[in-house]
């Protein structure tokens, strides 16, 4: 029984986790940016799929799409205002833009849970399931939304692999990461791919923070911790390696959940931090990072 | 981090100054020097950001009627973020920039607790709102003369256990025949006294304390704690959560727990927690010091309705208590006849104010509680709400009842 439900438990929490990296990861591995203001963009997508549901009376499809819509907003806004003025300016060194694009995405990150904090106040919002109800699987009663959130996650995550591997345009960003020279020299626009990876970013960071709004809700308080569960997943699975991150995703999951059923509730995400902790030290590049 | 201060009726004050200097009335050059009130609140949460609005709508009301003695009362308001290193910050500068008589501040312990030393080294009047730790009072317990400055003007986290478990006798015990229960309570400094007062007072009631599961304020993922309850088979869960709240009672109904939730729960006493929870809130039960028409005294549905009309919301818990407050110093300044830290101390011992949520009385010099508030019959008994369909309904005490315990279909309350 306890077995069967730390198994469906730790998948669907996994699978939030999976989709949330994800997008962090492409757009590391793609342009190289770190970009922490990543749990802002989810939060944001969760409270305005809320504040539409509930507050505008717009249902819970309506909403959610309002969400992601958000998301993809901010995704844009986050590129052309604290990363691409970066990247681009002649006055600061080139070896110090990373640094630079560290800091002015922390920064506008804040300013967005401010303005979340300041429109609908720091208190915790839940989006409106849209499949509410619970079924009993395997003996054990699970709501449908979590398995709606697993389905949900892994479909995208399938798209995605889809377009990066089947498509040309997929193709091309798959090749911008590896070598951004080469490609413009191919003819591809590199600007073009950054728009488009961007826009992708945008549209998974919305739909993993409207799910996770839905499974287990989110207040302004919640920005900080989950860019710090996207960024120790994306390191623990190795910095730009989308598999990678999925299975890293996984072990950090199931490990806080059977922590959670085992130990105790209040030390659920010690044991993550300490494994992450301990490949920093045998194997910085993260268990599949490629340098 | 900035301090964000707004000195209201700072130019009436001065008006007042000027108006009684120049017709040179012949009253003491101090007795119209303002009440100078700081309030260092948290201006973003729900809970927090009624506290300067009550505190201003009191200021504005005696003001209007003439002030005190010839004197209005000025608030000064400050945001602390949340954060104990703000508000000592702001406390500095409210009384060494400002010169503030008196501070209002918080309903988060920890930050309280921070202030409390400053209150006795800048030897300036500390009232709270809406903290709760036992600490706050233990402290000036143990050392009266220096740290008498401070009251507790909310409830202690252990009177308020006892007023859950009055109610839970009525309600649960007597009502519904229910014998045992598992406390389910957040890590915080409010919460270890009020664990410890449950511990105490469940037994006595006839409800069997079965586990006491204490989770991080930091926890999302609320399943294993449900499941753990349910395996245990309770009648009840006995609650003590206030920085989470949503959560909780969101997966609560999302996962069908079917035993129902009384105690406190900060955050449903909200008027936007229905649509915080999308109406998950339904069953549940709170304690709290007032509610949406329920008159507790002939003074709480005024203030409601003031309150309403000049911010567009209803007040948070902290509000009625910031509201009353701001009332019975004025009222202590005027027996105290001065402004002086200590005077105002000794004045504000002996108060004795029907406020909105009650007859707010403070435990004398000697009580391990001192400077708290009295509690029980003829002074504060609190309430306990439930609730139901979108609005929050009161079931006890029976005489300021207005409806009956109702669940969601998914709750069990007959124990079988």
């Amino acid at each position: 029984m306890q077995f069967w439900q730390i198994l469906i438990d730790g998948f669907a929490i996994s699978a939030l986790y999976a989709l949330g990296a994800t997008g962090f990861t492409l757009i590391f591995g793609v342009s190289g940016v770190l970009n922490l203001s990543h749990g802002a963009l989810m939060v944001a997508a969760a409270v305005a799929a809320w504040a539409a549901a509930s507050e505008f009376g717009t249902g819970s499809y309506l909403g959610a799409l309002i969400g992601v819509l958000t998301s993809l907003v901010l995704a844009f806004a986050t590129y052309f205002i604290a990363v691409r003025p970066i990247q681009n300016s002649k006055r600061i060194a080139e070896r110090e833009k990373e640094i630079f694009i560290l800091t002015s995405t922390l920064l506008w990150g804040i300013i967005i849970q401010e303005v979340v904090a300041y429109l609908f106040t720091n208190n915790a919002k839940t989006v409106l399931p849209i499949i509410e109800g619970v079924v009993v699987f395997l003996g054990v009663r699970t709501p449908s939304n979590e398995f709606f959130t697993a389905i949900v996650c892994w479909l995208v995550i399938a798209v995605l692999w889809l377009l990066v591997n089947r498509t040309k345009a997929g193709k091309a960003v798959l090749a911008a990461s590896m070598n951004p020279r080469g490609v413009t020299l191919l003819g591809f626009e590199l600007s073009h791919i950054y728009l488009a990876v961007w826009g992708v970013y945008g549209i998974l960071a919305g739909i993993a923070g409207v799910l996770l709004g839905m499974f287990l809700g989110v207040s302004s308080y919640s920005v900080g911790p989950l860019t710090a569960s996207a960024f120790s997943i994306v390191v623990l699975g190795g910095l730009g390696s989308v598999s990678g991150s999925l299975i890293a995703a996984y072990v950090v999951g199931y490990l806080e959940t059977l922590t959670a059923y085992l130990v105790s509730p209040a030390y659920r995400s010690i044991p993550a931090l300490l494994l992450l902790v301990l490949v920093m030290y045998l194997r910085p590049q993260g268990l599949f990072g490629r340098r | 981090m900035t301090i964000s201060q707004q000195p209201f009726g700072i130019l009436a004050g001065a008006v007042a100054v000027a108006l009684g200097s120049a017709m040179l009335l012949p009253v003491p050059a101090q007795a119209a020097d303002p009440i100078r009130i700081g309030v260092i609140a948290e201006a973003q949460s729900v809970a927090g950001s009624s506290i300067p609005q009550a505190a201003q709508l009191a200021a504005e009301e005696i003001n209007a009627k003439g002030g005190v003695d010839g004197r209005k009362v000025e608030i000064i308001t400050y945001d602390n973020h949340s954060s104990s290193a703000d508000s000592v910050r702001a406390f500095q500068r409210a009384v060494n920039e400002d010169k503030v008589n008196a501070v209002i501040s918080s309903y988060i312990s920890e930050v309280v607790l921070a202030l409390e030393p400053w209150a006795s080294r800048l030897k300036t009047v500390l009232i709270t709102p809406g903290a709760a730790s036992d600490v706050i009072t233990q402290n000036i317990a143990k050392d009266y003369d220096h740290n008498k400055y401070t009251f507790h003007g909310y409830l202690t986290s252990s009177a308020l256990a006892g007023l859950v478990c009055d109610a839970a006798k009525d309600l649960l015990v007597d009502g519904l025949k229910m014998k045992s229960a598992v406390i389910m309570s957040e890590d915080a400094a409010w919460t270890t006294p009020l664990d410890a007062a449950y511990e105490k007072c469940l037994p006595k009631i006839g409800l069997k304390v079965l586990d006491h599961i204490r989770f991080s304020p930091d926890t999302t993922d609320f399943t294993p704690i449900f499941n753990k309850i349910e395996g245990q088979k309770p009648d009840v869960i006995i609650t003590g959560i206030s920085h989470v709240g949503t959560q909780p009672t969101v997966q609560w109904k999302s996962q069908q727990v079917p035993i129902p939730m009384l105690g406190i729960s900060s955050q449903a006493t909200n008027s936007t927690f229905w649509k915080d929870t999308n109406g998950a809130a339904d069953g549940v039960l709170f304690n709290a010091v007032s509610g949406p028409g329920v008159a507790v005294t002939p003074k709480t549905l005024p203030f409601v309705d003031a309150f309403q009309k000049k911010f567009g919301n209803l007040p948070s818990y902290a509000g009625y208590t910031s509201y009353d407050e701001v009332y019975y110093i004025a009222e202590a300044v005027h027996r105290a006849g001065s402004l002086n830290s200590d005077k105002l101390v000794a004045a504000l011992e002996k108060t004795d104010y029907v406020g909105t949520i009650g007859r707010v009385e403070f435990l004398p010099k000697g009580d391990p509680h001192v400077h708290g508030l009295r509690t029980g019959k003829g002074t504060i008994t609190g309430l306990m709400l439930q609730w139901q369909d979108g609005k929050q309904v009161n079931l006890w005490p029976a005489n300021v009842a207005n409806g009956k315990l109702k669940f969601p279909s998914f709750v069990k309350t007959a124990s079988h």
